[in-house]
C-alpha cells in the first residue's frame, strides 16, 4: 500500500485552507463526523490543543485564526496515527496538518530554541547539527567497502545512495552506513554517494511547518541529482525517504526512490543465502511511522529479520499499523519543549513496551530511532537487557562468518 | 526611538580554517563567513527596543558575500532599513572596519540622529581593538559595553552590563549612546523562510559608497597558525589520590586554582 | 625599550583582583626582556593599602580620585590617558576582564591607537613587543606586533599563575594626580547573582555529570567539587531527563551552549549531542570508566576511573591547595 501525494495543482492553484474545498483530498476534510477517533490515537492527544477533529470544526467555524496562534499543534510528532484511523478517510497527516502547521509555526510567538537551532544550522549547513558541509561524507573513510562518490567517479551509476544527515555525521549512524556498504556489495549493486554536496532531504524541517526551508532543500537536492546519472535513490532514512517519494515529485525531482529496508527485502531471495553466521538475538521490531503507517511497510523488515539464522522475532503490544512513534520525525526537535510541558517522553513509553517483550535487540530502520531509544534505554535503565540495532545492522553481521 | 545597528562578518569556525600563503591570514579559498553572533544580539536588542518603544531600526554593514540573505533576514525579522557600505575590499582590520562605519555614519545623509547605535562589543576576527568605543569616541557619545539588557527612556538608556561571577552593574547611559552588545535579552528570533522571501520581493538593501580610509593600523601579523592540539586527551593515570594530586597541580598551572 | 611596561591593576570591590597577579608575572618577564622597569597602576578612591599588594612590580603609580569609587571606565581611561601622556610608558596591559576591557577600549580611543586584543602571550625582542594573539574563537593564533607608543594591550586570563605575581615585598608606592570630570555614564548600582537559579553559560568553573555517576545522592559529589572551585554543576541530558538536575543545567544540544575556563566531566561518555554544548570549553578534564568513550578525543585530560573516587579525592586537594 503507498497512498498518493495530493495533487498539488489540479488548475486550482496551489492548495491552501482557504480553497481546500476546490481539491478533492480537501473536500473531503469537510465530511469529519467529529466521531474523535484523532484525538483518541494521538500519541500526545491530552496535549493538543487542537486535535485533528477541533481544527475542521474551528476551519468550518471561520475561526481557523485561534489555531494558528496556539502553539498546540507543536505536540503533532506526524506520526500518521490519526491519518490511518480516521473512519471517514481523511488525509489529516498529509492534508490539513501540514497546511496548518505551516500556519502555526509562521505564528509562533517564540521558535523553541532547539528547533530554531536545527533550523538556522540546517539552513546553514544543510545539516540540523550544525556540522560543517565539507565534512558530510567523512564518515566513508571508515568503512571497509570503498563507496564512491558519484561526482569524483564521473559515470552513471545503478544506485544513488542518498545517506541523509544522522547517518552522515552521527557515530552511530556510521554503523549503519558501514552495513549498508557491505549489503550493496554482497548484492553485486553499483552504487555511490553524492557526498559533501548532498544536503538535509528537509523531511523533519517540513513537519515542524517550516515549509520554506523545505523548499529551498529540495530545490537543493534535486538541482544536485539532475546533475547526475543514476537509475534509482536508496536512502537509509525512513523521513527522507517519504520526503523523495512523497514531495519531491511536485517540486520537479520525480525519481525512483526505494528505503533500504524494503530495498534489501526486494532482494532476499539473493541475499538469504548469504546469510550464514548465526546471531542469537531475540528481536522486537519497531515499526517507523513513516515507513510503516504512511507507506505500508510491515512485512518487509519482518522478512529480513526472520532470514537470519538463530533471531527468534517477537512483537511488541503496539505494532504494525498501531506502533507507537518514538517522537521524533514532526518532535525531532522538540524534547526540550514537551519535558517543559511535562509531557512523557514518546521514546521512553516505546522502549519500556520493546523491554516487555523480554527481546535483546530493538530493531528499527529509521535512523533517528537509534539514539532515541539508546537514549530511552538509559533512562529507563534498560541499557543491558537491550541494544538497539538498525535493521541493515543486523543483515551486515549476519553476513560475515 | 530609533537605533542603528552595526553589523560586520567574521569567518565562520564551523569550518576548518587554513592558513593561507602568506603565512600571516586566513586561507581566503574556502572561507565562509557569518555573521558576528555578538552582532545578531545587537540586531535582536534593537528589534526588542523597537517592539517596545517603536521607532525605526537601520542596519549598517559592510558589504561581504551573501551580506544580502543576512539583510533580508533582518529585515523580514523587523528592522526597517538595511544599508551596505559598498567597495571595500574583505576588511582585514578592527581599526579600518571602525574607520568605514564612523566615516559613513557621519557622512551618509539619513543614517543620524538616532538615539542608539548597538553593535556587538566584540567579534572573534578582533585583533586591534573592539568596534563600539571608538565610534563613540568619534562622535562624541556615551559608551558602555559588555551589555545584557537595555532600558530606554526620554534622552537616557539604563543599561545592565555584565562582570564576573554572576554580578552586574547598573548604569545611566545618557543618549544618543553606543552600546557594545554581549547578549540581547532574549536568543535572537527566528524567521520563517516565506517571510524572508517576502522580504525579498517587497524591500530593498541600500547601497553606499565606502568613504576613502587609509587603512593604516599600528598592529602587524608576523605569522599565523594553527593551535597545537593534541587530539587525544592526555591521560593522567594513578590511583584516585594521585590522579587528583596530578589534576590540582595542573589547574594550578594552568591558573585555574 | 624606551618607557616603563605597565599594567593596569584591577581592583574590585575592596579586593585586587587575580588576573592582576597574572599580569604581573607576565609583566616582570617582559620587563625583564625589555631591560625596562615594571610599573604597575592602580587606580581607585580610598584604595592605597591595596597598592602595597602589588610588590611584584618595580614601581607602583597609585592614583586616589573619589570619582574613582564605581566601575566607571571612562573615569579610569581618561585617568591612565593623563598618567600616559605624563609617564610615557611603553606598554600598558590591561587584564581583558568585563570589567576592564572597556577602560582598554575607551583609553585606546581617547589616545587614538590600536587595542591589542586576546593576548595570551607577550614578549620583548630587540625592541618590539610580540604578542601570541588568540583568533577566530581559538581557531588560529597569531604573532603580532604592536608598534603604536604606548601599545595598548588586552591580556587574556590565565596568562601565568596567580602565584607568580604575587610578592611579600612591599610595594613602592607613588601617589599621583589626575583630574577627573564628570563622567557621561553614571554607576547605579551593582545587582548580586541570583541565589535561585544558576545561569551555567555564566559560570567560568563547571562540573558536568553523566549517567556515569549512577545515582541522584551522588550528585552532591559533583555539588561539593563545583563549589570548592567556585562554580556549578550542569549535566547531559539523560541525568536532565531523570530530574536530577533542572533544565537550566543541561549542556548540549537541547540544552545550555558553555565555554567555561574549566569543564570538569563525570561520568559523560560524549555523545555529540552534549560535545556541541561543551566542546569550546578553554580546559577540559574527562573522568569516565570507559577508555575508549569519545570524550577523550575532544577532552584535553583524561582519567579512566571511577567518578565517584576521584570527584571527593580531587574536592579536598582544591580545598587543601586553596587554603
Amino acid at each position: 500500500m503507498s497512498t498518493a501525494t495530493p495533487s498539488a495543482d489540479n488548475g486550482n492553484g496551489v492548495m491552501t485552507l482557504e480553497n481546500l474545498a476546490k481539491f478533492p483530498e480537501g473536500q473531503k476534510v469537510y465530511s469529519c463526523m467529529q466521531c474523535g477517533t484523532c484525538a483518541a490515537t494521538c500519541p500526545y492527544g491530552d496535549d493538543l490543543a487542537f486535535p485533528p477533529r477541533a481544527i475542521i470544526t474551528m476551519l468550518e467555524a471561520g475561526l481557523i485564526e485561534e489555531v494558528f496562534n496556539n502553539p498546540g499543534l507543536l505536540n503533532c510528532v506526524t506520526c500518521y496515527a490519526c491519518m490511518a484511523k480516521c473512519p471517514r478517510g481523511i488525509k489529516l497527516t498529509e492534508v490539513l496538518l501540514p497546511l496548518v502547521k505551516e500556519q502555526v509555526f509562521t505564528h509562533l510567538k517564540e521558535v523553541p530554541a532547539e528547533l530554531q537551532k536545527a533550523l538556522e544550522n540546517t539552513m546553514r549547513y544543510g545539516n540540523p547539527m550544525g556540522e560543517s558541509p565539507r565534512k558530510r561524507a567523512l564518515w566513508a573513510k571508515s568503512s571497509p567497502v570503498p563507496v564512491p562518490v558519484i561526482a569524483e567517479i564521473k559515470r552513471a551509476v545503478d544506485v544513488l545512495w542518498f545517506v541523509e544527515c544522522y547517518p552522515a555525521y552521527h557515530p552511530r549512524g556510521h554503523d549503519g552506513n558501514r552495513a549498508t556498504a557491505k549489503l550493496f556489495k554482497a548484492l553485486g549493486i553499483d552504487f555511490a554517494i553524492l557526498g559533501n554536496e548532498e544536503k538535509c532531504a528537509g523531511e523533519c524541517v517540513r513537519m515542524a511547518g517550516e515549509t520554506g526551508l523545505f523548499e529551498m532543500l529540495t530545490d537543493a537536492n534535486i538541482k544536485l541529482m539532475r546533475k547526475y546519472k543514476f537509475n534509482r535513490i536508496v536512502t537509509g532514512g525512513a523521513h527522507a525517504y517519504d520526503a523523495l517519494k512523497h514531495k519531491y515529485p511536485a517540486a520537479g525531482g520525480d525519481f525512483e526512490v526505494h528505503h533500504t529496508t524494503p530495498f534489501f527485502a526486494q532482494h532476499l531471495a539473493q541475499l538469504k543465502p548469504k546469510l550464514k553466521k548465526k546471531l542469537d538475538y531475540t528481536v522486537t521490531y519497531h515499526d517507523a511511522c513513516a515507513l510503516g503507517r504512511h507507506n505500508g511497510f510491515y512485512e518487509e523488515p519482518r522478512a529480513l529479520l526472520q532470514a537470519i539464522p538463530g533471531v527468534k522475532l517477537v512483537e511488541m503490544n503496539h505494532s504494525g499499523v498501531n506502533s507507537i512513534c518514538c517522537g521524533g520525525g514532526g518532535g525531532m526537535w522538540l524534547d526540550t519543549y514537551y519535558a517543559e510541558k511535562g509531557c512523557e517522553r514518546l521514546s521512553e513509553r516505546r522502549v519500556k513496551e520493546a523491554l516487555d517483550t523480554g527481546a535483546n535487540v530493538l530493531a528499527v530502520s529509521c535512523p533517528y530511532e537509534i539514539s532515541r531509544f539508546e537514549d530511552a534505554l538509559k533512562v529507563a535503565g534498560g541499557e543491558k537487557r537491550m541494544v538497539v540495532r538498525d535493521v541493515v545492522e543486523l543483515l551486515a553481521e549476519a553476513l560475515e562468518d | 526611538m530609533d537605533i542603528l545597528v552595526l553589523m560586520k562578518v567574521v569567518p565562520d569556525v564551523v569550518e576548518e580554517l587554513e592558513v593561507g600563503p602568506d603565512g600571516k591570514s586566513l586561507d581566503t579559498s574556502f572561507l565562509r563567513t557569518i555573521i558576528n553572533e555578538r552582532d545578531d544580539h545587537a540586531l535582536e536588542q534593537a528589534l526588542l527596543l523597537k517592539d517596545k518603544h517603536g521607532g525605526k531600526v537601520t542596519l549598517l554593514t559592510l558589504d561581504a558575500p551573501d551580506i544580502d540573505d543576512v539583510l533580508f533576514t533582518a529585515l523580514a525579522k523587523g528592522a526597517d532599513r538595511a544599508v551596505k557600505i559598498c567597495g571595500v575590499e574583505s576588511v582585514q582590520s578592527t581599526q579600518t572596519a571602525v574607520k568605514l562605519f564612523g566615516e559613513t555614519i557621519a557622512k551618509t545623509p539619513g543614517l543620524l540622529p538616532v538615539d542608539l547605535i548597538l553593535t556587538g562589543v566584540s567579534a572573534i576576527d578582533d585583533l586591534d581593538g573592539l568596534m563600539a568605543a571608538p565610534i563613540a569616541q568619534q562622535l562624541g557619545w556615551a559608551y558602555t559595553g559588555v551589555v545584557t539588557q537595555v532600558a530606554l527612556a526620554d534622552k537616557t538608556a539604563t543599561v545592565i552590563k555584565e562582570f564576573a561571577g554572576g554580578v552586574r552593574g547598573e548604569y545611566e547611559v545618557p543618549t544618543p549612546a553606543v552600546l557594545g552588545i554581549q547578549a540581547a535579552e532574549k536568543p535572537p528570533r527566528y524567521v520563517p523562510v516565506a517571510k524572508v522571501r517576502a522580504a525579498m520581493k517587497s524591500m530593498t538593501i541600500e547601497t553606499v559608497d565606502a568613504p576613502a580610509v587609509e587603512a593604516a593600523t599600528t598592529v602587524e601579523v608576523q605569522q599565523m597558525a594553527k593551535p597545537q592540539v593534541t587530539g587525544h586527551a592526555e591521560m593522567i593515570e594513578g590511583s584516585p589520590e594521585e590522579v587528583a594530586d596530578k589534576i590540582c597541580e595542573l589547574l594550578a598551572k594552568r591558573g585555574l586554582i | 625599550m624606551a618607557g616603563n611596561i605597565w599594567i593596569v591593576a584591577e581592583a574590585w570591590r575592596g579586593q585586587v583582583s587575580e588576573i592582576t597577579f597574572e599580569l604581573l608575572a607576565l609583566g616582570r618577564e617582559v620587563a625583564g626582556q625589555a631591560g625596562a622597569p615594571l610599573e604597575a597602576v592602580l587606580l581607585g578612591s580610598n584604595a592605597r593599602e591595596l597598592a602595597q599588594k602589588l610588590g611584584a612590580a618595580d614601581s607602583v603609580l597609585y592614583a586616589d580620585n573619589a570619582a574613582l569609587a564605581d566601575p566607571v571606565p571612562e573615569n579610569f581611561a581618561t585617568a591612565l590617558a593623563q598618567l600616559i601622556k605624563e609617564k610615557q610608558p611603553a606598554a600598558v596591559l590591561v587584564p581583558l576582564t568585563n570589567l576592564s576591557v572597556d577602560v582598554g577600549v575607551v583609553l585606546a580611543a581617547q589616545l587614538g591607537v590600536p587595542f591589542l586584543n586576546y593576548c595570551k602571550d607577550l614578549k620583548a625582542e630587540g625592541g618590539n613587543l610580540t604578542a601570541t594573539c588568540v583568533l577566530y574563537g581559538g581557531k588560529m593564533e597569531a604573532a603580532v606586533t604592536a608598534s603604536a607608543k604606548p601599545a595598548i594591550i588586552g591580556i587574556l586570563p590565565g596568562v601565568r599563575p596567580v602565584e607568580q605575581g604575587r610578592s611579600d615585598k612591599a610595594a613602592t608606592v607613588t601617589d599621583v594626580a589626575v583630574t577627573l570630570a564628570a563622567p557621561k555614564v553614571h554607576f547605579k548600582r551593582y545587582l548580586e547573582s541570583e541565589a535561585g537559579d544558576v545561569d551555567i553559560t555564566q559560570k567560568d568553573f563547571l562540573v558536568a555529570v553523566g549517567r556515569g555517576i549512577q545515582t541522584k545522592d551522588n550528585l552532591d559529589l559533583a555539588e561539593d567539587l563545583a563549589a570548592t572551585l567556585g562554580g556549578a554543576v550542569c549535566g547531559s541530558r539523560p541525568v536532565i531527563d531523570q530530574g536530577w538536575l533542572g533544565l537550566s543545567r543541561q549542556v548540549g544540544k537541547s540544552g545550555m551552549n558553555v565555554k567555561p575556563k574549566l569543564y570538569v566531566m563525570l561520568g559523560i561518555s560524549g555523545a555529540p549531542e552534549h560535545v556541541e554544548g561543551m566542546k569550546s570549553s578553554q580546559c577540559i578534564i574527562a573522568v569516565n570508566t570507559d577508555a575508549a568513550a569519545p570524550i577523550f578525543n575532544v577532552a584535553h585530560y583524561g582519567v579512566v576511573g571511577d567518578a565517584l573516587e576521584i570527584t571527593p579525592a580531587l574536592t579536598e586537594k582544591i580545598k587543601a591547595k586553596k587554603g
